[in-house]
């Protein structure tokens, strides 16, 4: 992939750096020195190293970042955050790109993995617990994908792992209110 | 011993069997679990990955029941005890952000295998074995989440942990020590990238044979599920490709206490895993 790693200093974007910052992650303290992306399980999949995402965005590129498949091929695994010498919160950094990615209006380098979030949490805003069925369903028809998994679905079926009624929170008005709170703005 | 439970999604789905294994072991060990009242989804990974506030708050709803309750908080799956952990340490960092007049909490929160290896839990353990695993070659797959980062979850050995060796020590077993303990088997992307996560369970898979296990033991019930199914897929695509079984460490254990039988649970699997019954002598 031709992903322009070049450094711009007049397309610096102190906005995306603030969005870091509000989160406690400080990726100036990064001197470069590669643990993390030694140690990422998902890096040879990844557009841009995870040490290449943390200087990005210590120099305030924001093209390259919010375009890139890594913020979304990230795996959550937390070893960048466990080995970094200088206590940057990489993984939490990575949370923190992929929601400015969306909170912008960008389109995600990876709108299966988007699809997946949004069906999961719409799921979880009407039942407060996670519900499979319903779940599939709603990745499915997002990510216009309807073959992969199928057999594995209907195996777990036949074991009687997969509910087909929602076994849900009762305090469902709870968990509403938790998502008015911290409903973002498009 | 009591204890409050946060269960989580998976243990009323698709790890079933881990619960109601569960519940067996508990019951041996005179472990009284009080489930969270009105427990919610924490979200994982979904929130966390794409709006902080949600994340938090889906967990500090949990946490405030577990306050209500007072006693130490076990929660099975690694990827809900590491929500909660974070939203423990936002709330106490600033209760009011999040809408709680003051947090205080005198609790602990540990996963399920930290608790069985506390040093009572392991003499208890011991006694209750009736059939142990003698001779059963066993690598176990701690994954990501009940160790890393140890800031949050507060694992002393997080490179290299023993928890789960030591339970199953006591059940009989040969834990073999291995490197892929903690290496991620990316089921966060299982959905969404199959292709990718079955590269990864396939280098975890032969790393275990390689170490000369018949079986791996996991206590996340995410990694479970996806190291079976995906290894289910691998032996459609791979001529030549023998999986290997994944227990719950709770199948095991109330596999050992049980006074006959073979082990309950071994239809629930993704993959033929009634290579236990080989050392349970039945």
């Amino acid at each position: 992939m031709n992903t322009d790693k070049t450094l711009y200093p007049s397309k610096s974007s102190s906005e995306l750096k603030a969005a870091l910052l509000e989160h406690g992650i400080n990726v100036e303290s990064c001197y470069q020195c590669g643990r993390c992306s030694g140690g990422c399980p998902i890096a040879p999949h990844f557009d841009l190293l995870p040490m290449e995402v943390v200087r990005l965005s210590a120099m305030g590129m924001e093209e390259p970042i919010v375009k890139s498949h890594t913020i979304w091929l990230c795996a959550s695994c937390e070893t960048c955050t466990s080995r970094c010498p200088n206590g940057i919160d990489i993984a939490m950094m990575m949370d923190a790109l992929r929601e400015y990615t969306l909170n912008k209006g960008y389109k995600p380098a990876e709108p299966g993995i988007v699809a997946f979030h949004k069906s999961y949490l719409n799921v979880i805003r009407r039942w407060g617990r996670i519900f499979e069925v319903e779940l599939f369903v709603e990745y499915k028809t997002r990510a216009f994908d309807f073959f992969t998994d199928m057999a594995m679905g209907m195996k777990l079926f036949f074991q009687g792992k997969l509910r087909l009624i929602p076994q849900p929170a009762k305090d469902r008005k709870a968990i509403r209110e938790i998502y008015n709170k911290e409903r973002k703005e498009k | 011993m009591k204890m409050s439970y946060y269960p989580g999604c998976t243990m009323e789905g698709t790890a079933r069997d881990y619960a109601k294994s569960l519940e067996e072991v508990a019951k041996a060990l005179e472990i009284e679990l009080v489930e969270l009242e009105d427990w919610n989804c924490c979200g994982a990974s979904s929130a966390h990955s794409t709006n902080h506030g949600l994340d938090v708050r889906l967990s500090a709803r949990n946490l405030s029941k577990a306050v209500d309750l007072g006693l130490d908080l076990v929660i099975p799956c690694p990827a809900c005890f590491l929500r909660t952990r974070h939203a423990d340490h936002a709330l106490k960092q600033d209760a009011k952000k999040w809408d709680f007049d003051e947090y205080n909490p005198s609790f602990d929160i540990m996963t399920l295998t930290t608790m069985m290896a506390k040093p009572e839990v392991l003499e208890k353990i011991k006694t209750q074995v009736k059939r142990p695993l003698e001779g059963m070659k066993v690598v176990c797959y701690y994954g990501c989440l009940a160790n890393r980062p140890p800031q949050l979850t507060g694992a002393r050995n997080f490179e290299n942990p023993d928890t789960m060796d030591s339970i199953l020590r006591a059940l009989g077993a040969e834990a073999i020590q291995w490197s892929y303990k903690t290496e991620c088997c990316g089921g966060s992307l299982t959905v969404a990238k199959p292709d990718i996560v079955r590269g990864r369970v396939e280098e975890i898979i032969e790393a275990a044979r390689r170490a000369g296990a018949v079986a791996l033991v996991a206590d996340c019930a995410m990694c479970q599920a996806n190291l079976e199914s995906r290894q289910a897929d691998l032996s459609k695509m791979k001529p030549g490709f023998e999986p290997l079984p994944v227990y719950f460490v709770t199948e095991l254990a109330a596999a050992t206490f049980a006074e006959a039988g073979g082990a309950k649970w071994n239809k629930g699997h993704l993959v033929n895993a009634d290579v236990i019954n080989k050392y349970l002598g039945s």
